[in-house]
């Protein structure tokens, strides 16, 4: 039930805002007044209560968000005896790393993760081309009917994915016009995914602020239009292509319906699938269904500790994704 | 004279030429994108509500059926027992999904150390992919050795069988969904109580107004627009939900049958019956369009 497409982006804010620098250490007043003061925070009882409820929440927290995750990545290395004993322990008193290893071979992760990997690069190179292609056109060249272009892309994301699901696949199925079947292979998942208007919205506003007189001026010297689009525009936009790569690979490293139906050849399946597959089999030993599940966790995980200005703050700018 | 008269005539035409030769080249750079819009996008979208009319077998061509397959499902026990679920999903999932990240983004605002660290772990979920919350908690869940029920032995309650009993299935399902998705919720909320000017609360204080007051009269209404929108997105995101009963309860659990699984259910399973998914699809489409029509009137009301 993630949020995968906002219905329309929230007004106003320029796509890309980094999140406001956070204080670091304690004391310090400068920061932005909250429901409780400085002073009622910082001394006498008030700062007793201050601290308890700080460690309590960063208990919380730890249980909470941080412990499946440990848990996770630690009970891959036991072995499936103390896996399946009915107290679970907490550290692992066995310590068997070969599990990743046996996952990743025996249960041919390396594979769907390959897959997994050529569907995300493939999506995220062809999502940049074409929705830049549209959005430069659309901000900069301003051709006939680009507010209609523009209004039909937008109306999609009034349309919640799964209505579409059924008819979608049957598209993929037999496309119009060139009569493909796409099933099984990774044109399914790629094509559909340029029908993301979030990311044309987005890049669009970006385009926007790029003020025409500097493409002018380009084009006074001789520049064609794909030629300021390269030069300019884009060393421009490293920011918000950023954001806009970050979001498209996250998207279809996540996503799990749509590759469930057009993806039904275990060979070509995505990590997500191949997991959910193999779970309901019991030919496979939880401990390397648990390497498995580590295993693509960790992608993301890296992801966004490497991004998550980007990532973060490209939420609180309202892209509703995930 | 007739230099002055020929001298605009060849300017106009290539001005017009070149209009036209701008267009051609902006064009060019949409085709791409325009194409796969009207591939996966706008025509899925017609063929759909053309579908729902029709019977298709992928021998022949599609046939018309009238409203048979409104008919067939209407008439199908699962179809009240799959909106009843969704709803009682939405349902449970909003008390959770609405209350719990707007306090714990309360928290996180009052927090003056680690704030970071909060930020981070609240949102770690969110970038998993969904099977692996899902399959985590599948393991939670165990009624034999799931970690719940050591948990809930060593504190002395009683076990639960989580999603194996027709009582605690639905429910079993909204926490993990919760788990995995509370964290955008409450990094937005988070962004909206950050964007309250501080001068609010100081007023607040010199008029003496206690703790309790100041959130009552000063947080909430500042945050009315955001938790809204945030009600009616999570609405319709939850309103599709399909991963958690699909793998955790099975596609034939009537306990757990969502308006989404009934969907994947006649087009992939049982029946392999795309005009009974495609007519299921339209209705819930028209659902999840009127709360889509709330939500743009809302949003633009405040441009």
């Amino acid at each position: 039930m993630t949020i995968t497409a906002p219905i329309r982006p929230l007004p106003a804010t320029p796509p890309v805002t980094s999140p406001p620098r956070r204080r670091r250490g304690s004391g310090n007043t400068d920061g932005p007044r909250t429901l409780f003061s400085e002073t009622e925070i910082g001394r006498g009882k008030g700062r007793v209560v201050y601290w308890l409820v700080l460690a309590l929440v960063f208990l919380l927290f730890l249980t909470v968000f941080i412990f499946p995750l440990y848990w996770m990545f630690s009970s891959a290395v036991k072995t499936p005896e103390e896996y399946a004993q009915p107290d679970p322990t907490f550290f692992p008193q066995s310590f068997v790393p070969e599990t990743y290893q046996l996952a990743w071979d025996r249960m041919r992760i390396a594979k769907f993760f390959g897959n997994t990997a050529l569907y995300a690069f493939g999506g995220w190179l062809i999502q940049i081309v074409f929705q830049v292609g549209v959005a430069y056109a659309l901000s900069k060249l301003r051709p006939l009917f680009g507010k209609v272009v523009l209004g039909g892309m937008l109306a999609s994301l009034m349309l919640p994915a799964t209505a579409l699901l059924i008819p979608a696949y049957l598209t993929v199925t037999d496309v119009p016009i060139f009569g493909w079947n796409l099933l099984n292979t990774p044109w399914a998942l790629w094509l559909p995914a340029v029908a993301n208007a979030f990311n044309i919205y987005v890049l669009k506003r970006f385009f926007d602020q790029i003020p025409n007189d500097l493409l002018d001026s380009a084009a006074l010297d001789g520049a064609g239009r794909f030629r300021v689009l390269w030069s300019i525009v884009l060393p421009l936009s490293r920011p918000v292509l950023g954001v806009v790569s970050i979001f498209s690979i996250v998207a279809i490293w996540k996503d799990f319906i749509w590759p469930l139906l057009v993806l039904q050849d275990p060979e070509t399946q995505t990590l997500s699938v191949a997991l959910s597959r193999l779970a309901s089999t019991s030919q496979v030993p939880p401990t390397q269904l648990m390497a498995g599940l580590a295993i693509a966790s960790v992608p993301m995980i890296v992801v966004f500790l490497i991004f998550q200005r980007s990532i973060i703050g490209g939420l609180a700018a309202g892209s509703m994704k995930g | 004279m007739a230099v002055a008269t020929a001298g605009p005539r060849p300017a106009l035409r290539s001005r017009l030429g070149r209009k036209i030769q701008d267009n051609l080249m902006a064009y060019a750079f949409m085709a791409g994108g325009i194409a796969c819009f009207a591939l996966f996008s706008w025509y899925p979208l017609v063929r759909g509500v053309i579908l729902s009319f029709q019977q298709i077998n992928f021998v022949t061509d599609p046939y018309w059926v009238g409203t048979e397959n409104f008919s067939a499902i209407f008439n199908d026990p699962l179809f009240v027992t799959a909106w009843k679920n969704t709803l009682v999903f939405t349902g449970i999932a909003l008390i959770f999904g609405f209350a719990v990240p707007l306090g714990l983004s309360i928290l996180i605002n009052e927090m003056r150390h680690l704030k970071g660290f909060f930020r981070v772990a609240v949102y770690l979920p969110v970038m998993l992919p969904p099977i692996v919350g899902v399959l985590l908690f599948r393991y939670f869940y165990d009624p034999g050795f799931g970690l719940f029920n050591t948990v809930l032995r060593g504190v002395g309650l009683p076990e639960s069988q989580w999603t194996q009993s027709s009582s605690t299935a639905m429910i079993s399902l909204v926490l993990v969904s919760t788990w995995a998705n509370l964290g955008g919720a409450t990094l937005m909320y988070l962004a909206a109580l950050q964007s309250i000017p501080g001068e609010l609360y100081e007023a607040a204080e010199l008029d003496g107004a206690s703790a309790w007051r100041r959130l009552r009269h000063v947080t909430f209404p500042q945050l009315r627009f955001i938790m809204l929108v945030l009600l009616l997105l999570q609405i319709i995101a939850t309103m599709q939900v399909f991963i958690e009963p699909y793998q955790l309860t099975g596609t034939s659990n009537p306990d757990t049958v969502t308006v989404m699984v009934l969907i994947y259910r006649y087009a992939f399973t049982v029946n392999q019956d795309f005009g009974m998914a495609a007519a299921m699809s339209v209705l819930l489409f028209v659902v999840l369009a009127i709360f889509s029509a709330i939500y743009l009137r809302v949003t633009r009301d405040r441009d």
